[in-house]
């Protein structure tokens, strides 16, 4: 993994840029890679200040699993969503839950609390001001004790071992 | 036999009309759905679907038409998962902010609905003696 350095001081984000820039211009030339190469190193030294602590991503492997479980999670959400408005039943049960979080670091947390809200039916709704528990709404839930589990499991889990250990 | 055009524009036909269907079912939860918090859950997952349908149908139409690969679709899709959730939780953050009345089925009661003591009702403010 790159180490961030005084004149790079964030790696990812100048890699995420320099490829994004090459596909809104659709094309590889050498003038591209040059332009997106400039911009990528100028603008992460602009909105540095702005960023607490630079997420390091240490697994980038287990990083891609992880977005391969949301993807699939993702379209099993939206059919469950999509089955709880077509046939509402009698008794959906909506719930609030109190997450306990675990992660510390606040880019894991904000990756954490997006999967959330785009997974099975439920959405992050405030990040308590001590920082240490998530306020979600739950669509329908039967047992909230075993949602969060599920939750800590499935996402907190693999988050800390991408971020964090 | 059916020619691979053909094919390619039968899934590119199923993509549009399940992106159209997932968008509608969103839209259609905004009436069907009881309370704010509910209501939510509509917009932030099934147009997310929706959108990410249409955009494959998008891709692969052009990648067929234009020869090549198109890939400025799967930036709307990055943009959008990206932006998404953000737009959620602040509309559900201002939502429990102006503590908005949920379902009374609703299981657990979080602290921030919770009436403030200190602030005393309208009614109750208005019955405080003027001072003379």
């Amino acid at each position: 993994m790159i180490r961030p350095r005084r004149w790079l001081p964030m790696p990812m984000l100048s890699i995420m840029l320099l490829v994004v820039w090459l596909l809104l211009q659709q094309s590889i030339g050498l003038g591209q890679w040059l332009l997106g190469g400039i911009l990528a190193l100028l603008m992460p030294l602009a909105v540095a200040p702005f960023y607490e602590h630079p997420p390091l991503l240490k697994h980038p492997l287990l990083m891609a699993r992880y977005i391969i479980r949301v993807l699939g999670d993702i379209i099993l959400a939206n059919l469950q969503v999509s089955w709880i408005i077509l046939y509402p039943r009698k008794h959906t049960n909506p719930a609030f839950i109190e997450y306990p979080l675990q992660l510390k670091e606040n880019f894991s947390i904000t990756v954490l609390a997006s999967t959330i809200t785009l997974t099975p039916g439920t959405v992050s709704a405030h990040l308590r001001m001590d920082g240490k528990s998530l306020l979600i709404h739950a669509l329908d839930v039967d047992d909230i004790d075993k949602e969060i589990h599920d939750i800590h499991e499935r996402y907190e889990r693999p988050l800390m071992e991408i971020f964090e250990c | 036999m059916i020619g691979f055009y053909t094919f390619m524009e039968g899934v590119i036909a199923f993509f549009l009309v399940a992106g159209g269907m997932f968008a509608f079912i969103g839209a259609l939860g905004m009436t069907r759905l009881k309370d704010f918090y509910m209501r939510l859950h509509g917009p932030t997952k099934t147009s997310t679907l929706g959108v990410g349908c249409v955009l494959i149908a998008s891709a692969s139409y052009f990648s067929l038409v234009d020869g090549g690969f198109s890939v400025q679709e799967m930036l709307i899709t990055i943009f959008l998962f990206i932006t998404a959730p953000v737009s959620a939780h602040l509309l559900a953050k201002s939502a429990l902010h102006q503590k908005l009345p949920h379902d009374p089925r609703t299981k657990g009661h979080p602290e921030e609905l919770d009436e403030e003591e200190e602030n005393p009702e309208p009614h109750e403010r208005a019955e405080i003696t003027p001072p003379p």
